[in-house]
């Protein structure tokens, strides 16, 4: 159990029988007037986002997910693929509940795997993933456009911002949580 | 030992701050104001149903220097100021700070509109100190401080900003709710405003207003949607005072929050008040909007969470 004091970003609870996330939270107190709490929360099942205020007092449900380290399979349509390589059970997510986590899915690729009541609805990624180009323009020597940046694809299909200087075929670290380039894998 | 690189990033804040503060004391002074210091540990605080002091071995460090700080009126001093720190359990987020610092000044000469007179001029001549030019500019969007600046009641802001009146929103019990979701937001977005005349339950130390008193006389600034001031005309009737502060205790009681003994001497030295007006300031609030800062953690130099 949870109380409002708890609340923080990244929070899980249990509200109407689904886990949410804590995306956004504040404390406000008008003047002279109560402590509140304002929240702003994800479905982790759906997606769907919700604002709540609450009042001091109010107690939250614990959502108690498991984690389970689990290696990426194979993508099939829409549905991705893991296995947990004590037992060699699989699972299997949709393309949905994973949201940008599909970016950076490569095969083999270790991940934690949450689970809510023996469902699967996310994945926790590592901070950082090594992923190939294999998609970008040419760095164009002698370009005074001044652009410090240019678009590449990179081989689960995610794009994003790039240096120049990155050719195709080049191996590069993107942070998960930003989505953003990182660095050049050397060698 | 690791630099500590957060804090050494911080000096020119600190420096504006410490400016600020320097222009501040210099306006009170020679506006005719006396400095004050008063115990920041107090064996009573004023009771009210919403902030809660932090204990200090049997007494409390004060949330506020409200109740010394009318003991010298009620001795004759009739224009006082102090910038102090005050404590309040379980206040933290954007703008709140468990320790934070209060300026509060106090005269008796005049009723709450001649504080919002001081506001303007207070702020504007701390603005002109840090090379404002009478606007903040931030996120392209700009808040002039030239003046008059807005007066609204607290009804017509029910009015213009919710499908609710004032009245509605207290009968559901849900004033606090729409006041910081959908009227807060939306004052002091191109100006600051006084938004005045709360519901009388909502001010235990306030004057109820003569010609209508479901309504106290107190307002509050407000800055790009950031509370920065709560005033009022003083309750000055004892009598009155102690049965508002039974009402605050007797909430206290019903929420299960620890209830701390009468402010007696308070009490005893009201009826000796003469008529007078009183404003809190959020110091720290005032110095991140005028240095347009997005949280209260970046213009002290260490927070709790730091400690």
């Amino acid at each position: 159990m949870y109380t409002v004091a708890d609340l923080r970003k990244g929070l899980k609870i249990i509200l109407d029988g689904d886990p949410y996330i804590v995306i956004a939270f504040d404390f406000a107190k008008p003047g002279k007037g109560q402590a509140l709490y304002r929240t702003k929360m994800r479905n982790m099942i759906n997606g769907t986002i919700l604002d709540r205020t609450y009042r001091s007092g109010e107690t939250f449900e614990t959502a108690s997910l498991e984690e389970r380290t689990m290696q990426f399979l194979y993508k099939e349509d829409n549905t991705y693929h893991f296995m947990d390589n004590k037992n060699y059970e699989q699972i299997v997510i949709n393309e949905d509940a994973l949201g940008d986590a599909k970016n950076y899915l490569i095969d083999n690729l270790q991940v934690d795997v949450l689970l809510f009541r023996d469902k699967a609805i996310g994945v926790n990624l590592p901070n950082f993933v090594n992923l190939r180009v294999i998609k970008t323009d040419p760095w164009a020597k002698g370009d005074t456009s001044g652009s410090d940046s240019k678009p590449a694809t990179v081989e689960t299909g995610y794009t994003l911002r790039v240096p120049p200087f990155i050719e195709e075929g080049e191996l590069i670290t993107i942070d998960t949580r930003s989505g953003e380039y990182s660095t050049r894998v050397k060698g | 030992m690791t630099h500590n690189w957060r804090l050494s990033h911080k000096r020119n804040v600190l420096a504006d701050r410490a400016c600020i503060i320097g222009e501040i004391r210099r306006f009170f002074n020679e506006g005719g104001y006396l400095e004050v210091e008063t115990p920041l540990r107090i064996p009573a605080p004023a009771p009210e149903s919403h902030i809660d002091p932090l204990p200090s071995a049997s007494w409390f460090l004060h949330p506020s220097p409200e109740l010394c700080m009318k003991r010298l009126l009620a001795a004759g001093y009739g224009r006082i100021f102090q910038i102090c720190h005050c404590w309040r359990a379980g206040e933290r987020g954007r703008l709140h700070l468990p320790e934070f610092t209060m300026l509060e000044w106090y005269r008796t000469d005049t009723g709450y509109y001649g504080l919002m007179d001081d506001c303007e001029a207070l702020i504007r001549s701390v603005g002109d100190v840090i090379g404002l030019k009478e606007r903040l500019v931030s996120r392209g969007r700009e808040i002039s401080l030239q003046g008059p600046w807005e007066k609204i009641t607290v009804s017509e802001a029910f009015n213009r900003y919710t499908p609710y009146t004032m009245a509605e929103a207290l009968q559901r019990d849900l004033f606090d709710e729409i006041m910081v979701r959908d009227i807060e937001p939306r004052l002091g977005i191109t100006g600051p405003v006084f938004i005045h005349d709360y519901p009388a339950a909502r001010g235990a130390l306030a004057r109820l207003k003569p010609d209508d008193p479901s309504v106290s006389e107190r307002f509050e600034l407000y800055i790009d949607g950031v509370e920065l001031a709560n005033a009022f005309t003083e309750l000055t009737d004892a009598a009155e005072q102690r049965s508002r502060f039974l009402h605050e205790q007797e909430t206290r009681l019903s929420l299960g929050k620890t209830v701390y003994p009468m402010p007696e001497k308070f009490l005893e030295e009201l009826s000796h008040m003469p008529p007078a007006a009183g404003i809190a300031l959020g110091l720290d609030r005032l110095i991140m909007i005028l240095l347009r800062a997005s949280s209260i953690d970046e213009v002290v130099a260490f927070t709790p969470e730091e400690l």
